[in-house]
């Protein structure tokens, strides 16, 4: 892979940090991180602001009642933890995963010195 | 002895030898300010739990529930919710990259004094305002709980201090807190938190098992009683939408106005979060990024499960305490006064108590919550002072005066000394301005809220920022520090529902005032940046952000967990 550095300024650390972002392996970490925190984040944004936004433009819908006196806006309430929750597990299921050892090869890769020559 | 006031003596038993353990373990300052980096993941999750769930979760939600039914449930959703923005973007940088404060991860790429004393300034906003608050709410609380013991130390409090008289229960609390984080740093702040949030979650299940049982674990049944529970202003019954936020009667540029404040609620909630100071501090004591996340997972659990439990105690308390009759002083089985939604809690307890286990049994579970809410509290403001001093004493004192502008080196000893004394002087002035704002009470609820909104206004665009906007830079930091700030503080001051009684027609007319001041603070961050672009301020920052992009995404080079001697 050819990647046009300038002068690599290795920091006082002698890590040279600009190199590692070059990485194939750090940008497949942000990419595939991206990739499944832009979702997550738009969609529970969405989901949490539907619920004031359904309570106040359609309350009767919200009324309506499920089980005996059970009725969707307090269904509604429930279901926001239940999502926070599942996300949460999604999340760190991903990161105890594929991150975590996307990020240990950037790091092993910064440990054998070779990011500043190898590119 | 009361029986109330024996509980309240072991919780403060229990929390002074866990200071006097922790004050060996607080001598360097990795050991003060993080806990020497050694808090396990689960651990962080209860003291996070700990930290967050207030009195103003626990009294305040359930109370809210209590009062205006389904309404008060919002709070609740949103608080949790919070937790994956701080899952999604904060907590894992934040340890991969901090030190022992908010201010370390944005000097990592700006000019230090610009920027840590803007940070300072925004973090003691954020800190002050919830811990008013929090010292507010423990005074009224301890008065009407064990009111012998403010009359007893009345007589010692017969003095004034810049013409205002100190409040025992404040200052009790004040000083109880400052033992604390002044001897035992964060390890004892962590401990306290642990504990709390271990005796909170016990008195939640404990209550809400007793509501179950009292409907014979009928949930059925629960919520016909819920659904009789009416509402005599709006009409609606306590399950649905619509009595707190009265939908539909007034407009703002054609818009619900209740809708807004309600949407505007919900953002500070969300976003003010994952930039409170104490919570951001929290993910420094930890070994590394997995362990951090690990700890949000903990604690989204935790108060996942306490927040779905305050219905139970708010309806709980609405079917079977009833509104009337939640109040300070009860005199033979009647309200004398006004009725305090605070007291729901206490009160529900003492009623289940004298259900299944007789007039013993109210009185002790009565005094057990009242001892719970106390813990709570305590480990609250402990929370907060710790992180007040660390942007006293670790950003500007050593990081701006001692070490930019003097040029020095600053010894251990002499950081944790300046630590322990910035501690000190943040408890000695929030109990004297609680005990100041103390009699305007409804700034008490409003000032919790302001601390959010300061939060996510200030705090969340200059850290998002600062991770992931390479072009970002120094000005457009501490232009929304501080200008998020100050909007904020300003458009609270201007609005409705500051000066008692209410304004009938205030300058701003939301009492939320995030939907406005929250994309002020972003496009402050961004205003700031292209100005400071154009006079070529700032040239570190752009460099810098190839390694702070790095270090963040992957723990290389973060703060180690020194190993203990």
């Amino acid at each position: 892979m050819e990647v046009a550095q300038p002068e690599p300024a290795a920091g006082e650390d002698g890590v040279h940090w600009e190199g590692l972002e070059q990485t194939d392996e750090f940008r497949e970490l942000v990419r595939r991180r991206f990739r499944f925190v832009l979702p997550a984040t738009i969609f529970f944004l969405v989901y949490y602001f539907l619920l004031p936004l359904g309570n106040g433009l359609a309350p009767d819908f919200m009324k309506t009642r499920v089980v005996g006196q059970v009725n969707i806006a307090y269904l509604f309430a429930l279901s926001e933890f239940v999502m926070a929750w599942v996300l949460a597990f999604l999340y760190i299921r991903k990161a105890n995963g594929l991150f975590d050892s996307l990020a240990a090869k950037v790091r092993a890769r910064a440990a054998g010195g070779k990011e500043g020559t190898a590119l | 002895m009361n029986l109330t006031l024996a509980l309240f003596l072991i919780v403060v038993a229990i929390t002074l030898v866990i200071s006097a353990w922790a004050a060996r373990r607080a001598r360097t300052t990795v050991q003060f300010w993080a806990a020497g980096r050694q808090i396990k993941g689960w651990q962080n999750g209860l003291a996070i739990a700990g930290d967050y769930m207030s009195a103003a979760s626990f009294l305040g939600i359930a109370g809210l529930i209590a009062f205006n039914g389904y309404d008060g449930f919002m709070y609740s959703v949103g608080w949790l919710v919070a937790y994956l923005t701080v899952l999604f973007l904060i907590a894992e940088p934040m340890r991969n990259t901090g030190k022992y404060t908010m201010a370390d991860v944005l000097s990592f790429r700006m000019s230090p004094v610009p920027v840590r004393s803007a940070a300072a300034f925004s973090t003691v906003a954020v800190c002050a305002s919830y811990m008013m608050a929090q010292m507010i709410g423990a005074g009224s609380l301890i008065k009407i709980l064990i009111p012998t013991l403010d009359t007893n130390l009345k007589p010692y409090f017969n003095w004034e201090i810049f013409g205002t008289r100190l409040d025992p229960s404040i200052t009790m609390v004040g000083l109880l807190m400052m033992i604390y984080v002044i001897a035992g740093g964060m390890v004892a702040t962590t401990w306290v938190q642990i504990i709390k949030a271990v005796l909170l979650m016990g008195g939640a299940v404990l209550l809400t098992f007793l509501v179950l049982l009292h409907f014979g674990f009928n949930v059925g049944h629960f919520f016909d009683a819920i659904a009789g529970v009416k509402d005599k202003a709006t009409g609606l019954n306590f399950t649905q939408p619509g009595i707190l936020y009265k939908y539909g009667q007034k407009q703002v540029f054609g818009v619900d106005l209740a809708l807004i404040d309600n949407i505007s609620l919900g953002m500070a909630l969300i976003l003010g979060t994952a930039g409170l100071p104490h919570i951001l501090m929290r993910f420094f004591t930890v070994p590394d990024g997995k362990a951090a996340r690990a700890s949000v997972a903990w604690a989204m659990g935790l108060i996942g499960s306490f927040y779905i439990m305050t219905t139970f105690l708010g309806f709980g308390a609405a079917t079977l305490v009833g509104k009337a009759n939640i109040c300070a002083t009860v005199v033979n089985g009647a309200c004398v006064g006004k009725p305090n939604s605070n007291l729901a809690a206490p009160r529900l307890a003492e009623f289940l108590g004298g259900e299944f286990f007789g007039t013993t049994g109210a009185e002790f579970l009565l005094a057990f919550i009242a001892a719970v809410a106390f813990a709570t509290i305590l480990a609250v403001v402990a929370g907060l002072t710790l992180a007040a001093a660390g942007a006293f004493s670790h950003d500007f004192y050593v990081g701006v005066i001692r070490t930019e502008l003097l040029h020095g080196k600053v010894s251990e000893r002499e950081q944790v000394m300046v630590a322990r004394i910035t501690a000190g002087l943040v408890g000695l002035l929030s109990i004297w301005l609680a005990a100041r704002i103390g009699a305007t009470a409804n700034a008490a609820a409003l000032v919790a809220g302001v601390a959010f909104v300061i939060a996510s206004a200030a705090n969340l665009p200059a850290i998002l920022f600062t991770l992931f906007w390479k072009r970002f830079n120094t000005w457009g930091a501490v232009a929304c520090l501080v200008g998020g700030t100050v909007v904020t503080i300003w458009l609270v001051a201007i609005g409705p529902g500051w000066t008692v009684p209410a304004v009938e027609h205030p300058a701003f007319p939301l009492q939320n005032v995030g939907i406005v001041s929250i994309p002020i603070g972003f496009l402050l961050a961004i205003i700031g940046t292209y100005l400071g672009d154009r006079v070529k301020a700032d040239r570190l920052a752009e460099v810098k952000f190839h390694e702070i992009d790095v270090r963040a995404q992957t723990g290389l080079g973060a703060e180690p967990n020194p190993v203990v001697a």
